[in-house]
Order: structure tokens, then sequence, then C-alpha cells
């Protein structure tokens, strides 16, 4: 059996998407959990876990230079783009922060006194938490996201589920519309976008549906903190219809995600009987339903 | 003729990879013999960016004269518009299915990269 | 001097303070907006336009003429711009060059020279009369955002201006780096959460390893709160501005204003936070 894929995602930061992922993973009873938000992996704070496998992960390559081998003849820092060559007492050297990565010392060195060496951009974690297995990652500083960690962290949660027969697997997404946003949503079954009545909320909204419907993914759309300007809720839903999203519920301004962050727990867990955890689990159930009728028209 | 598919598994019954530039291998069907051979995508699962281009490339090398995957990005799409090979979308469903339903004409053509590469 | 505003995640109100900063001491300052691939500091300002300059880079461009199908330039390029297209030759993919020059380079008949291409574009806009907002826009489908940012933050300042701000792309990756690098100070902003006190953590990780000096502005304070206000206290990092948690700012956020007009008394609080900064920078040994 495949699994499906149920993939969150803001556009905009902030909007309260780690807090719905979490609130998912425990609703959700059997499933593989992903943080795809690997520039500010936090889905890891809410849910109790044990790390039971880290890695490097390998992404691009870095010149680095041979001391023994360099004859000083400079013509490495004179091709260089970047101002990654740099002199000191004991010759030329690789700044590590400014090399692009592009190869053309290494080709181009007399003495193939470069080294052509692998990078690494950050650590990827395999994690047991009482929600299921989790797949998380997190960036050196300065280090280069790409729709290629995110990948790679989709594929393990996908071989995992594959393995063990588990039905479902959820995608805390990266923030924004770039490239990592891309990488996060293709091939899912599913897309629920956290948004907020604010300006750049909205602007952001509408480049994620954009997008959502270009894949033609099938998109929901939650509006959170939706109190605070009501305004948002009739644009919202238009920009929705033109995608071909609906806006599945609304969820007020409320300091209790904080609180339940505080607690470490998600705010179905902190705070089991209030309002806001009641919309969560109606949201969850209608996503739920989707997600089964979709699966069994494509058995069909 | 040949044809390749992007996937994750390894044989006829394995599933389409409805993503093309970061699928794990191809599989290189040639529908006169039954006779596949599967290639791996290794290359462009480590390529920080332009891994369908890269993957354009590799599906080039094969001799492959038409390509089914699931998406197809408007980079992807210009390499193998330009060398010639068509394109068909289609499901992640098996592949020995696809390939019949590629051979009774069911399957569509893709004129137009249906996915924009960056926003 | 520069002084760069940064949070370790989206949605701690970054942009808000920035603009606020920059509008609390608009005499004395101008404000650079760094988040190129989503620039909205001009959302929150009314601006009057000046001037738009494009950013260019160099890319490839090939003679089929000259063209003997090696392959080498293809091989060359690390970051997948260059194709070879079966018959149709080789295929340039402007998007994705880094202007490295390793095509033109190894090409061994001289098929490849270099030929400009926009980019992003810098756009000069004054605010309430003469203060300056400089904002850099990367075009759509480009990824050098790291060069846009050094293009935008090498615009010269009108010498009597004293303060550059430059609001910087939320996280802590190589968007963040471009723009806090050589500045003189960053102030980080973090909210009250567990969330906010982690994301703090790997900024202030980031800026330690860059040996850039900062300090922390607390948003989102809520009674009963205190990890992130007792992790700087415990560390010793200096906290010099708390934002209480309110549905007051979050609304007049909401239809589009700022934290200073939601709490315009905060003027004189943000103009003693720049004078703090200019302290902080005279004291560093390093200058």
């Amino acid at each position: 059996m495949q699994p499906q894929e149920l993939v969150i995602i803001s556009g905009k930061g902030g909007t309260g998407k780690t807090s719905i992922a979490a609130a998912f993973a425990d609703y959700f009873p059997n499933k593989v959990l992903a943080d795809g938000d690997v520039d500010a992996a936090d889905l890891f704070l809410v849910l109790q876990v044990t790390e039971t496998q880290i890695a490097e992960f390998q992404s691009g390559h870095i010149a680095e230079i041979d001391p023994d081998k360099c004859r000083q003849c400079g013509k490495c820092a004179a091709l260089c783009r970047f101002d990654a060559i740099v002199t000191s007492e004991s010759g030329y050297q690789v700044d590590a922060r400014a090399c692009e990565g592009c190869k053309v010392c290494v080709n181009a060195c007399p003495h193939h006194a470069i080294e052509w060496k692998e990078a690494f951009c950050g650590l990827w974690k395999e994690s047991r938490t009482a929600q299921g297995t989790l797949f998380h990652a997190s960036l050196y500083p300065g280090a280069e996201n790409s729709g290629k960690l995110v990948s790679f962290l989709r594929d393990k949660a996908r071989k995992k589920a594959m393995d063990e027969g588990i039905p479902l697997i959820l995608v805390d997404g990266p923030p924004g519309i770039g490239c990592p946003v891309i990488a996060s949503i293709t091939g899912a079954a599913r897309i629920l976008v956290v948004t907020e009545p604010t300006p750049s909320g909205y602007h952001d909204l509408e480049r994620v549906l954009a997008l959502a419907k270009h894949f033609q993914i099938p998109t929901h759309i939650l509006i959170n903190k939706a109190d605070l300007e009501t305004s948002y809720l009739k644009k919202m839903e238009d920009c929705a219809a033109k995608s071909g999203a609906t806006v599945i519920g609304q969820i007020p301004y409320s300091p209790l995600f904080s609180e339940a962050q505080q607690k470490g727990q998600s705010i179905l867990k902190a705070f089991p009987t209030s309002p806001e955890a009641e919309t969560l689990r109606t949201i969850a159930t209608i996503l739920k339903q989707k997600m089964d009728e979709s699966e069994a028209e494509g058995q069909k | 003729m040949k044809i390749a598919f992007s996937t994750n598994g390894n044989t006829l019954e394995s599933l389409l990879d409805t993503r093309f530039g970061r699928c794990s291998r191809f599989l290189i069907l040639d529908t006169e013999t039954n006779h596949y051979e599967i290639l791996e995508n290794t290359q462009n699962l480590n390529a920080v960016q332009g891994a369908g281009i890269q993957s354009a490339q590799t599906v080039l090398e094969t001799g492959a004269q038409a390509l089914i995957t699931g998406h197809c990005g408007p980079k992807a799409f210009k390499v193998l518009h330009a060398a010639g090979i068509a394109i068909y979308l289609a499901d992640n469903r098996p592949i020995d299915e696809l390939a019949k339903t590629f051979a009774a004409g069911k399957l569509a053509e893709l004129t137009d990269a249906d996915v924009e590469g960056h926003w | 001097m520069q002084i760069a505003i940064a949070s370790g995640k989206g949605g701690t109100g970054k942009t808000s303070l920035a603009v606020s900063l920059f509008l609390a001491n608009r005499d004395r300052s101008r404000l650079l907006d760094c988040d190129v691939e989503e620039p909205n500091c001009h959302l929150f300002l009314a601006t009057r336009f000046v001037s738009r300059t494009s950013v260019e880079k160099r890319i490839p461009l090939l003679n089929p003429d000259l063209c003997k199908h090696c392959g080498k330039c293809v091989e060359a390029c690390q970051f997948n711009a260059l194709a070879e297209a079966g018959k149709a030759g080789i295929l340039v993919f402007e998007e994705l060059c880094h202007s490295c020059g390793g095509c033109t380079f190894v090409c061994p008949t001289g098929a490849l020279h270099e030929t400009p291409l926009k980019m992003g574009a810098i756009t000069r806009a004054l605010v309430a009369g003469k203060a300056e907002l400089i904002t850099g826009a990367l075009a759509i489908g480009h990824t050098e955002t790291p060069s846009l940012i050094r293009a935008v933050k090498k615009t010269r300042p009108d010498p009597e201006v004293a303060f550059t701000l430059i609001d910087a792309p939320p996280g802590t990756a190589c968007a963040f780096a471009a723009a806090v690098e050589h500045t003189d100070f960053v102030l980080l902003v973090a909210e009250e959460t567990p969330f906010g006190l982690h994301d703090l953590k790997l900024a202030i990780k980031a800026l330690q390893k860059m040996e850039i000096p900062f300090a922390v502005v607390l948003n989102r304070m809520r009674p009963g709160f205190s990890s992130v206000l007792e992790f700087c206290k415990e560390k010793n990092y200096p906290l010099w501005l708390q934002i209480p948690e309110s549905r007051a700012i979050a609304e007049t956020y909401a239809r589009g204003g700022t934290l200073l007009d939601a709490m315009p008394e905060l003027e004189e609080s943000l103009r003693l936070l720049l004078d703090q900064c200019a302290e902080a920078i005279l004291c560093n040994p390093r200058n």
C-alpha cells in the first residue's frame, strides 16, 4: 500500500504552522513524521524525542588548497569570482564561507594542488517519539538550505512508512515560497496551508495556492488568528476558490498555543477540552475523510 | 521503442515515482523485447539545484524516445523537448500497467511544462 | 554604522521592529530591505519613489558556429546551468548560473563568452521627506540571494546619515549570513516561546561564529513566561527592549500598521535603542 502524505505549509513564517502540525501529530493514530522546516526545525520541541540515528548531510562541494602542493602561482585567486581565495602568511587558502563551490580553481590549478571536498550542510536525525518516528534535521549556521535536504527527509519518511505499512506521513513543511517548499509538496496527497489575516500572510497565500494548483494537489486553508482582522476571510475564500482550494476552518487569536508550547506539548494534549482543540479535531477529521475518499477513488 | 519511467522500485510491478528530477532511478523498457534495465539517478539526488536538468540528460543518454513521469518542470522539459523526447504524465501506478495504457494510446502527451520551476 | 535587525525564524516581528526603529530615527538613519526574496518594509511605509537600478550578473552566451559539442562546459558547471540536449546542442539556464566563469574558462574553441543579465533591482525611495528606504528585490526564478544582498549593502549612504539599518531575511542560512556579515551590530528579535528560544539560540550561534556583537529584543512578553529572559540573564546576553504580547499590536499589524503605530509611546525607547547600539559599537575594542 502507498502511504498518503499530508504536507503543512504557510508561506509567511510565524503563522502557527508547527503548532498545528504538532496537534495533528497527536490526532492521527498511525503515521511517520517529517520536519521539513529545516531552517527552524521546532517540531521536536513539542514531541518528546529520543534520537535513534544521527548523521551528517552532504550538499555540494568545497575547494581546499593543499599547502604542500601549492606553488603560490596565484592563478586560483585571479580566477575566483567570489573572493574566496585569501592569502595569509602560510600562502593561499580557501575562505570556506565565501566559497561558492564552482570548482573553477580546482580545474584551473596547474599543480593539482586544490582538492574538491564534499561539503556538509547539517545533521539529519531519526527520532523515536510517542507520536511515531520523526525525521528531522538541523542546518549548520550560515549553510545553504535547499530542496535537497527536504526531499531527503521525505524520502526517509516514505521508506519507513512503506517498510512498516504505515498509512500516513505528516510533513511540517518549510516557510516561504521557494525551492524548499516545492521540494516539500511534489507528489504529496494533500496540502494544508496555515495562514493569518495580515498583509504578508495574504500575499504569500496567493503565491502558495498558485504553486499547489500547478502541482494539482488538493489544498485546504486554515486561517489562524482569524478574528484579528475579519475582512480577510472573504478575500481568502475568493483566492481559494480561484485555485480550486477550500477554507477548511478558522481558529481565533489564542494564547493557548504558546502555553501548550511552554509545556512541551501540542494544544490537543495540553488543553484537550479547549474550543481551539475541538476545532482542530474537527478539521483533522474532515481532512482524514477527504484523504480516505480520494484514496478510495484512486483504487477504483 | 524504448520508454523511460521514473520510479523508486526495481521491477515492472514497481510504482511510478511522480517526481522526475529527484526520483531514485529510471526503468528503461524496450517495448519490442519487453526487456528492461534500471538506471540509478543518484547523482541528481545530490545536486543542490537543477536536478531536473540532470535527470533529463540521463534519460537522453539511454536512447529512450519517450518518458513517463508525474510532473516535469520547465527546465527539464526544455532539454527533453529540444532532444525530441516525448513526455507523458501519469499517476503513481505500476509500471507494467502504465506501459499497457501507453501502448493503448491513452496517456496524454505533455506539450508544455506543467510545473513552474521556481517561484 | 551598519546595524542589522534579524531573527532565527519568521513571524517574530522583525520587519515591524525594523520599520519602527527606522521611523523613530528617521532623522539619522536609512533602511535597507535585504529580505530580497520577499521585501515588504515598503508595505508599512508611505514612500516616494526616487529611482530604480538593475543588478546584473554575467551569463554565458553560446556561439553555435564555434561549438564542437565536446561537453566540457556542461561537465565544468557545478550548478546544472548548462545542458547537452542531443542534436539541439548546448542549452543555457541563465537563472541557475552563478557567474563563476567556469564554462568560458574550459571551452577549448571560444564558443562561449559572457554577457550581462538582469537578476534583480534596487529601488530607492524616500520616507517622510528625506529618510531613505533602499529595497532589493530578486527577479523571480533567480537564486543569487546573497549577491543581491551584498549589492544592496554596497549602496552609499549620505555622509550625514549616521546609521544604516538592515532588515535581514529570517532564518540562519546563507541569506541571513550575507545580510549580517561585516555589519557592526545585530539586533536579534525573539519571541518569548520555546520555539522562539530555540531559534534565538541558533541565531546567536551563527553570530558568534561570525564574531558579530548583538543584543536581543524580546517580543510577545507574557506574564508567567520567562524562558528567553532567563536564558539571556544566565548567559549575560544584553536584552535591550521588551515588547509585551498584545492583541492591539497584532490587530494593528493585520491592518498594515507597525509596532510604532500600535504603541507610539515606544518612540523614545527606539531612539535610545539605537544610541545603545552606537555606544556598543564605539566601545567595541575591534573598532
